[in-house]
């Protein structure tokens, strides 16, 4: 059977950054999720006319609350919508979960890295909150690459301390005030010390826009991460 | 996002191919016949517009699959070959 589309209602919206949010539904009958999967989402115009959108869920399953990550993308026909306009109390319809491949579950032992650009820490973040939520005492590291400050998604949250979890920012573009890294894009040496926390054997995710995702994959295969470790997810 | 971008990646197909497919496709291993690179669906490269999706190698640009959404139907091809299977996929 394939999966069902189920109407689901919006019911909270928070800014993550000036143009992110957060998307808080409820999807009355939802089967639950793992973290890093995504969902479908589908909007029907008065005349019929229908858009779907994959958007990534940023928190692991709780009952029928669903947590998207949505970046509005400039001259989107969803996303700018979503983000913004769909009115709390609304509905829309969603079908998931999706994607058995860039997921992280609470039986994997082996250490952890996460490599994230832009928006691409939705999926990522699920995953350091299932990792927290079951007490998992793998190791688990975040590299968070963003342009400045400003577009930290989770910054309170990422920022407070977890013993279970080293979170590292990299800025490309500006960085705060006292950082000892320049700004800039993410290089080998970025990768190398958290590699290093890596054996034995670990696993890599890495998510964001497409070439962040190809840029990071070709430093880390280069300094001798194994493929098959390293998996990954471009949203274009 | 500032980059511009010309492709997704296969997990993009996890719902579309949900509506043919009884398993999660996206882990579906898959053989390049021309560069022998392999991998899950997941990694292969997948280029739009939606409503129709292509998905090429990662490696050398064949076409894997491609998948077309017209009214009803959802229409599939294996492979770059000619002729389509078509299903429907909606009442």
């Amino acid at each position: 059977m394939p999966l069902p589309w189920r109407t689901a209602r919006l019911v909270g919206r928070a800014d993550e950054t000036a143009t992110a949010r957060t998307l808080v539904l409820d999807a009355p009958g939802w089967p639950g999720h793992l973290a890093g999967q995504h969902v479908d989402i589908r909007l029907t115009a008065d005349d019929g006319y229908q858009a779907a959108r994959s958007y990534s869920l940023g928190a692991p399953a709780d009952g029928t609350r669903l947590e998207l990550g949505v970046e509005p993308v400039t001259g989107g026909e969803v996303s700018p919508y979503l983000a913004d306009d769909l009115p709390v109390g609304a509905s829309v319809e969603v079908r998931g979960p999706l994607g058995n491949w860039f997921v992280w579950r609470p039986e994997q032992e082996e250490p952890v890295l996460l490599v994230a650009g832009g928006s691409g820490v939705v999926p990522l973040m699920a995953m350091v909150r299932a990792h927290r939520q079951a007490a998992s005492t793998s190791a688990f590291q975040l590299i968070h690459s963003v342009r400045g400050e400003a577009d930290l998604w989770y910054r309170e949250e990422l920022g407070r301390p977890d013993p279970a979890l080293d979170v590292r920012f990299l800025y490309t573009r500006k960085a705060p005030p006292g950082s000892t890294r320049p700004a800039g894009r993410l290089t080998a040496a970025d990768l190398e010390p958290a590699l290093k926390r890596l054996t034995p054997a670990g696993t890599v995710y890495v998510c964001g826009p497409t070439g962040f995702v190809e840029t990071a994959a070709d430093l880390l295969t280069s300094a001798g991460q194994d493929p098959a470790t390293i998996r990954t997810e471009r949203f274009g | 996002m500032t980059e511009v971008s010309p492709h997704v990646d296969g997990n993009s197909l996890a719902g579309p191919l949900s509506d043919i497919f009884a398993v999660d496709m996206t882990r579906a291993w898959w053989r390049c016949p021309d560069c022998g690179s392999t991998g899950p669906l997941a990694e292969l490269h997948v280029y739009g517009p939606d409503p129709g999706l292509t998905a090429r190698c990662a490696g050398c640009d064949r076409v894997a699959l491609r998948l077309v959404r017209h009214e009803q139907d959802t229409w599939l091809t294996l492979g770059g070959a000619e002729g389509a299977f078509r299903f429907r996929t909606a009442p």
